[in-house]
């Protein structure tokens, strides 16, 4: 009885402080990832760039011929596969990161500026923003790194510079409808200009929804940024990013070498699924509210 | 004495294209050549149905628009020559309280924000005046002073439309356009917020322009009422008179259609046929002819002008 009392109190504490439906499962998965990628440092038993040759293709520990300090085994040049996914989480993040957020930068301010002065602006943005979006996206990325070369910031630039139209597109439809709304015409009968128009009324009220697109372009950029690095365009190596260990590993496939392939290939999925579904999460409980207001 | 504002003979036509390079293939003629004065201090009343031009006159007036045709004189000055001084000055003396309190809000700015607005977009003031400015809009409009610190949606919709109204008061401006201010509102604290806005008109002498569907508010408000039917205005005159013997067949209709204040009031019950016409395509000579009960041969081909002496537009008073 006593511990039904409590099971009880403790949904009713949860659902009062909202926590209901939290979306336990992508949180901790990106914690864990975020918290590696910081720490990667610290938490890292070896050098991810420098290997031991003499410990070449050594399995995973748990595995016959498996050493205990190499805990998901090595790699062709005897270097330890937990500690470049752990410094590779930390190319993922931030290379995620960014670029979600130049990209979010760009594609709310055009956005913004197409559904807000209309007349030939919005014409010329939206018209740039179809021919952008009628390009494939991944050969417009690897075009842009033959010719930017590949580097960490490049790849930033590039799949900020492909991956924006999503925004604008959205956030002008939310435009149009915002500027019709009572307190934008009021603003104009109180004399602000159309910037601060922009800045004080449209861009507040369609940062919920910036937001949430670039939870859900979380996932795409990732997934962009390791097809790069494992076409060998993207980071250089010896950078231990999650899609050259992919390239790096793929050889040795045939060979039973399956820890060098499946272990980046599950924290990618992992990292993009939780991207997903925190993602929709926030669409669900940021959308609403944004109505009710 | 010159009028605070006056509109002479106002066009505002909204083109109709096909296509993106289509040409116009008309109009519609959402005000279509009206003309009224308001005097300092003074409420214009505003009635018609939906879609008759209430809303665009409101809109021509506060610069939302610019007109197709006429012109706008305030405080003697055409407002469309206006340089960006004297613009400015406009801006400044117009401004406006909308129908949907809920919409007119910003969710995202705090209320001392939201009333301080035109104040700081006009002026520079230091901290201590600014504050004691919003106390004092605060205090006017009857909201404690913590008001300020919250959010919009704290608020009930009668409190909200206080929050619009201190707004609107922030730059002490000479005309306030009142867009169905009470109609989002409850029965109950319309009489309220109708009753605060004549207690600021009498303290701060301010001038109304007050559009709504609803006849006994205006009648409560006005001193002169312009009744609008298709863009056009019928009848215009002392608010009284429109409303206890009004002559245009429109404005006896509109009035004999409210609800009266006592349920054994007698009244003439006169029941329209038909439905407004589009202002797309507004019926030749006068535009109520359709559906005048007292339409006459004249009424089809000629227009009537509302002209000085009897303010209304129909051929029965010629």
């Amino acid at each position: 009885m006593a511990s039904r009392a409590a099971t009880l109190t403790f949904e009713w504490t949860m659902s009062t402080l909202r926590m209901k439906g939290f979306p336990w499962f992508p949180v901790v998965i990106l914690g864990t990832l975020a918290l590696a990628a910081i720490f990667a440092d610290v938490l890292a038993p070896h050098s991810p760039e420098v290997g031991q040759l003499g410990q070449r293709f050594k399995p995973p520990a748990w595995q016959q011929g498996g050493a205990s300090q190499f805990l998901l085994g090595t790699d062709h040049l005897g270097r330890d596969v937990l500690s470049r996914l752990i410094f590779g989480a930390r190319v993922s993040m931030v290379v995620g990161l960014l670029a979600v957020f130049v990209a979010g930068t760009i594609g709310t301010f055009l956005g913004i500026l197409s559904g807000y002065m209309g007349k030939w602006t919005d014409q010329l943005i939206m018209r740039v923003t179809d021919t952008w979006l009628a390009i494939p996206a991944l050969t417009f990325a690897i075009f842009l790194a033959a010719i930017l070369g590949p580097s960490e910031m490049n790849i930033v630039i590039i799949l900020s510079a492909v991956y924006w139209t999503r925004y604008a597109r959205v956030i002008r439809g939310e435009v149009l409808s915002l500027r019709e709304r009572e307190f934008v015409r009021l603003a104009i009968v109180a004399g602000c200009s159309k910037w601060t128009i922009m800045k004080r009324h449209i861009l507040p009220n369609v940062l919920n929804t910036a937001i949430v697109i670039a939870s859900l372009q979380l996932g795409v950029v990732i997934v962009a940024e390791a097809a790069l690095s494992f076409l060998g365009v993207g980071v250089p190596p010896p950078k231990p990013a999650w899609g050259l260990m992919l390239a790096d590993g793929k050889k040795g496939l045939m060979a039973g070498y399956w820890w060098l392939t499946v272990t980046p290939g599950m924290c990618i999925m992992l990292m993009v699924l939780s991207a997903n579904l925190l993602g929709d999460w926030l669409r669900v409980k940021l959308d609403p509210q944004l109505r009710q207001l | 004495m010159t009028a605070l504002l006056e509109a002479v003979d106002l066009f505002k036509h909204f083109p109709v294209r096909r296509g993106v390079f289509g040409k116009a293939h008309g109009a519609v003629r959402a005000v279509d050549g009206i003309s009224f004065t308001i005097e300092k201090g003074k409420t214009l009343g505003v009635v018609g149905e939906s879609g008759c031009g209430k809303t665009t006159t409101a809109k021509l007036v506060l610069g939302l628009e610019d007109p197709t045709g006429g012109a706008l004189r305030f405080n003697g000055e055409d407002v469309a020559s206006l340089d960006a001084a004297g613009r400015r000055r406009y801006r400044r003396g117009i401004q406006a309280v909308f129908q949907d309190p809920y919409a007119s809000l910003n969710p995202r700015m705090r209320v001392g924000e939201i009333i301080m607005e035109p104040l700081i977009t006009h002026e520079r003031h230091d901290t201590p005046e600014l504050k004691r400015r919003l106390e004092r809009l605060l205090d006017l409009v009857g909201l404690p002073a913590r008001a300020a610190a919250l959010f919009p949606h704290e608020f009930s919709g009668g409190q909200r439309q206080r929050i619009a109204i201190a707004r609107s008061l922030a730059l002490s401006p000479s005309l306030v356009v009142l867009d169905e201010p009470v109609s989002a509102l409850d029965v109950s604290i319309r009489a309220q917020i109708l009753n605060l806005l004549r207690d600021l008109q009498a303290e701060l002498g301010l001038a109304y322009l007050f559009i709504a569907h609803d006849l006994a508010a205006v009648a409560h408000m006005s001193h002169t009422i312009a009744v609008m039917y298709l863009g056009r205005v019928v009848e215009l005159g002392d608010a009284n008179t429109v409303a206890t013997a009004a002559r245009h067949p429109y404005t006896r209709a509109l009035f004999a259609a409210a609800l009266p204040s006592h349920p054994d009031e007698k009244r003439e019950e006169i029941v329209l046929a038909g439905e407004v016409p589009s202002p797309l395509n507004p019926p030749a000579g006068c535009h109520f002819h359709p559906r005048c009960p007292s339409v006459m041969e004249r009424c089809r081909g000629e227009e009537p002008k509302l002209r000085t002496g009897i303010r209304v537009a129909c051929h029965l008073y010629e």
